[in-house]
């Protein structure tokens, strides 16, 4: 009887895979699970009378809800909408993906289109169509990205090493929270220090209960503000305890004190909160990004957010994320694109997840991009955290896409961070604060995560924070502290940033410091219409994104190569007999090498010397009573034809071929080139073990037998990626050795130093 | 800044960093690391001002944006508003913190009258109509 479960195995292998740890949700427009559309979303209306909205979407004026009424009041031009709304939908949805049509018209039309109609137009875009149409539609042509900077301990020398490293890859904007909520102003303090470490420019949040976070902006500690959450029902508006004349309000207030602002809104929150009115998400999300507009502020973190997991449970959920993104820049606003939650444990649809922001741009590609590592990320993992961060630098490598960051050496880091953990530390020391130990700082300097560091406890820095909030300290008196102690620049470069707010320029949709000038979608605006348009990659701007570390070139190979003939040059000597000859023993079997073995290239590309395998091989052949002849071919460096030609010469006909790389060959002479007896094409796996079964199947088959081939084991690595740059480079030097004319060289080896 | 600004304007801070003058008179050139060693500069001196908001709003309305040029120029009459009251206001625009009408039609009464702030309250009294209409001033907790 068998025990064999029923099942194929190819299940169980799934159910290890990551991807399993993701759960998927049905459609099911009645309980708010579906993404486009739902039974119960409404047809897109508009009746207007005498310049005023009375009735919205299918709503009459008097039943209007609060989020009707608002975007019926603010958001809606009547001058435009009669003309707007008579534009079937598919023609607006092609407008979209038109390169003729200029933003600036979409833009206009937009003033007069409904929620419904705006989620019904994109509706019809697919995947592909909604990244191009986002391309061209959002506001800023260069493109920018944000960073989360937090830690597990609220640690603050780690904070402002963190906050440094951020704004040396580039990060245009970071954005903090705290474990603590306390801690907020100690937090507010360490990576305003740390974000002024380098360069100035990068603007600055500290995530925080509402009217605290205008104190921390008030004290001149942050610059912009996010976390003004607005909803697309308006129970979940309630629950949230807010509504769009409060946060409208705020919306004013933060102008008032000269703090940048957006909104946020995403997908799913709804949904999460319980009150979605069974409507589609992309629906919702079209009231919500409408109501923002209507208040004024000039951007919206949105693309799911917090909502980014469940959305991304439901059929077509990552597409809508792409889909409300894309009306959230047709409406004009600057647009943080999500891409912050982490939606799956997949490093596949993650990576598909980030793609069309990366080659399309975004005004911030990540509205927190975790520059820390996971589980250091007080908001939760998002998309693409520390760990990940070289994978996406050379995601921009690859598709020559500006992503926002930029490649720096290790030392660099590493000065960053130093020069952050001083300058907080003097900052500390000056206001009375703290003094850290050198061991603190040490730890900090060279930590990847909280995990790693000896320094300040949530206590310690909780004692600190109430200090700074009660004692009204602001960040007039940290910039003269560094000032004092020395650290000017840092000095220069916060007061920079505070001094943006006197004009307000960076008020204005957008907006972004780049080498000390702010720029907006008033002075740097999309233009894109078509191929050589919009956001180019400059020359410059390449250079900085393909520059990621540890590439290989020709010399660097060898470079290495030229480490090693020393060494081989004590294991073996090759000499050149004479031109070899077709043999008439029959108990000879041919090894034919190839133009730089032993000559420029010593080891195999799995690392193993060149005697040791040419050892293996002679060692088996001679063990079966064979006689082993080296011949070194010049007019080929080809394995087949390696192979084809020691057999050629071979008195048993059969000869191996092999590279220097340490592919080879077991081939018999009479046969097609490419149909040969044995291929080892696996070199960087291929083992001593498997050269010394190699000789000895030569040689059983010169002796007539047919033997078990070798099968070299591999398991799945990506040979390619690893070796290929490596191998076509060690090829081009062998390559470059050949001459057609050459003839074939009898060579005669002596193994050095040890019994052959 | 008293004609109508544009897109041209833009930023202030390069094109006329001189008419870039902060609450107590500090233009944006002055306002320098040696200043602040010195003492001469406070937060004061690093607050927007209703003008430079009102110049904003001009921009952003030539940019065709107006409804942020609308929140800049809600922005300029807040910001001489006392932060403790702007708070408070915040907190009467909070579902079911007023209990009626009656207390955010006051607060638009200061913020008119005392502040001058004229956009502002006839948004505070748009709200509460709204939420009376909405049933917003119902006890929550």
């Amino acid at each position: 009887m068998s025990t064999t479960p029923n099942r194929w195995k190819r299940f169980a292998d799934w159910d290890e895979r990551p991807l399993r740890l993701d759960k998927f949700a049905v459609e099911d427009a009645a309980n708010g699970f579906a993404a486009f559309t739902s039974p119960a979303d409404p047809k897109p209306g508009i009746g207007i009378n005498a310049s005023r909205v009375i009735s919205l979407d299918g709503v009459l004026e008097h039943e209007f809800d609060m989020i009707d009424l608002f975007i019926a009041r603010h958001h809606i031009d009547p001058d435009i909408a009669p003309e707007a709304m008579a534009i079937p939908s598919s023609t607006l949805a092609r407008m979209l993906v038109d390169m003729h049509v200029p933003r600036q018209e979409l833009v206009r039309l937009a003033h007069g289109l409904t929620p419904a109609k705006l989620a019904e137009t994109v509706s019809q875009l697919n995947a592909l169509e909604i990244a191009f149409a986002y391309q061209k539609m959002r506001a800023r042509k260069i493109p920018g990205n944000q960073a989360h900077v937090t830690n597990a301990k609220d640690d603050p020398l780690q904070l402002a090493a963190d906050a440094a490293t951020a704004v040396g890859f580039g990060f245009d904007e970071i954005e903090t929270t705290m474990r603590v909520s306390r801690n907020a102003w100690s937090n507010a303090l360490a990576c305003a220090v740390g974000g002024a470490v380098g360069r100035w420019g990068t603007l600055f949040q500290c995530s925080s209960e509402e009217a605290e976070e205008l104190r921390i902006g008030m004290a001149g500690f942050t610059s912009y503000a996010e976390t003004v959450s607005v909803y697309g029902t308006e129970k979940t508006f309630i629950d949230g305890d807010d509504t769009p004349w409060s946060k409208g309000f705020l919306a004013a207030a933060y102008a008032s004190r000269g703090i940048k602002m957006r909104c946020t809104s995403g997908a799913g929150s709804e949904l999460l909160m319980g009150f979605h009115e069974s409507k589609s998400l992309l629906y919702l999300e079209a009231r919500c990004l409408c109501l923002q507009r209507a208040m004024g502020v000039q951007g919206t973190q949105n693309g799911g957010i917090d909502g980014a997991p469940v959305t991304a449970t439901v059929p077509g959920g990552v597409r809508e994320l792409m889909a409300e993104n894309l009306i959230a820049v047709w409406l004009d606003l600057e647009c943080a694109s999500g891409n912050d939650a982490r939606t799956t444990e997949s490093e596949i649809r993650l990576g598909a997840k980030i793609w069309p922001y990366l080659v399309g741009g975004s005004d911030l590609i990540c509205s927190g991009f975790g520059s820390i590592l996971k589980y250091d990320n007080s908001f939760n993992p998002s998309l693409f955290n520390g760990e990940e961060m070289e994978d996406y630098l050379v995601l921009q490598r690859d598709f020559e896409a500006d992503g926002g960051l930029t490649p720096i050496s290790e030392s660099t880091a590493l000065d960053l961070r130093a020069r952050a953990i001083e300058a907080l530390s003097a900052v500390q020391e000056e206001l009375g604060l703290a003094t850290p130990t050198a061991d603190m700082k040490q730890s900090v300097v060279v930590a990847s995560g909280s995990d790693d560091t000896r320094s300040f406890s949530p206590r310690e820095t909780s004692v600190m924070s109430e200090k700074i909030k009660s004692q009204g300290i602001t960040v007039v008196d940290v910039i003269k502290a560094l000032a004092k102690r020395g650290f000017a620049d840092e000095a220069e470069n916060l007061l920079s940033v505070v001094r943006l707010r006197l004009s307000g320029d960076y008020l204005q949709t957008a907006a972004l410091v780049r080498g000390g000038k702010v720029l907006s979608a008033i002075n740097n605006p999309n233009d894109y219409l078509g191929p050589g348009s919009g956001y180019r990659l400059s020359p410059e701007r390449r250079e900085e994104i393909v520059n990621i570390r540890d590439v290989l070139d020709q010399k660097e190979v060898l470079r290495s190569e030229a480490m090693h003939e020393k060494e081989e040059a004590k294991r073996i000597r090759y000499a050149r007999v004479k031109q070899a000859d077709v043999s008439q023993d029959s108990k000879d079997v041919v090894i034919g090498i190839s133009p730089g073995f032993g000559l420029k290239l010593f080891q195999t590309t799995a690392g193993h010397r060149l005697s040791d395998v040419l050892l293996e091989l002679v060692t088996a052949i001679s063990a079966r009573g064979l006689t082993p002849r080296i011949v070194r071919f010049n007019h080929t460096a080809d394995t087949s034809f390696l192979g084809l030609s020691a057999a050629g010469l071979s008195g048993s006909g059969v000869g191996i071929g092999i590279q220097a790389k340490g592919t080879a060959i077991i081939h018999q002479r009479g046969r097609l080139p490419h149909n040969n007896l044995e291929l080892f094409s696996n070199a960087p796996i291929t083992k001593l073990v498997h050269y010394r079964g190699m000789g000895a199947n030569a040689a059983a088959y010169a002796l007539g037998e047919m033997p078990e081939p070798i099968i070299v084991p591999q398991h799945g690595e990506a040979m390619g990626s690893r070796y290929h740059a490596r191998t076509a480079m060690i090829y081009a030097i062998e390559t470059a050795l050949t001459s057609e004319s050459a003839v074939p060289e009898e060579i005669a080896i002596e193994f050095l130093g040890r019994r052959a | 800044m008293t004609k109508k600004l544009g897109i041209a304007d833009y930023p202030l801070a390069e094109t006329q960093p001189e008419k870039v003058i902060g609450a107590r008179g500090l233009a944006l050139p002055d306002v320098t690391l040696a200043a602040v060693i010195k003492g001469d500069v406070t937060m004061e001196d690093l607050r927007i001002t209703p003008q430079a908001l009102r110049a904003q709003a001009d921009i952003a309305q030539a940019a065709n944006r107006g409804t942020l040029a609308q929140n800049f120029e809600r922005a300029a009459e807040l910001v001489n508003v006392p932060q403790d009251f702007i708070m408070a206001t915040y907190e009467l625009l909070r579902p079911g913190r007023a209990k009626s009408k009656d207390a955010l039609l006051e607060a638009a009464r200061i913020l008119r009258e005392t502040y001058h702030a004229t956009d502002m309250a006839t948004y505070v009294e748009e709200a509460a109509e709204v939420y009376e209409r909405r049933g917003l001033f119902t006890f929550r907790f």
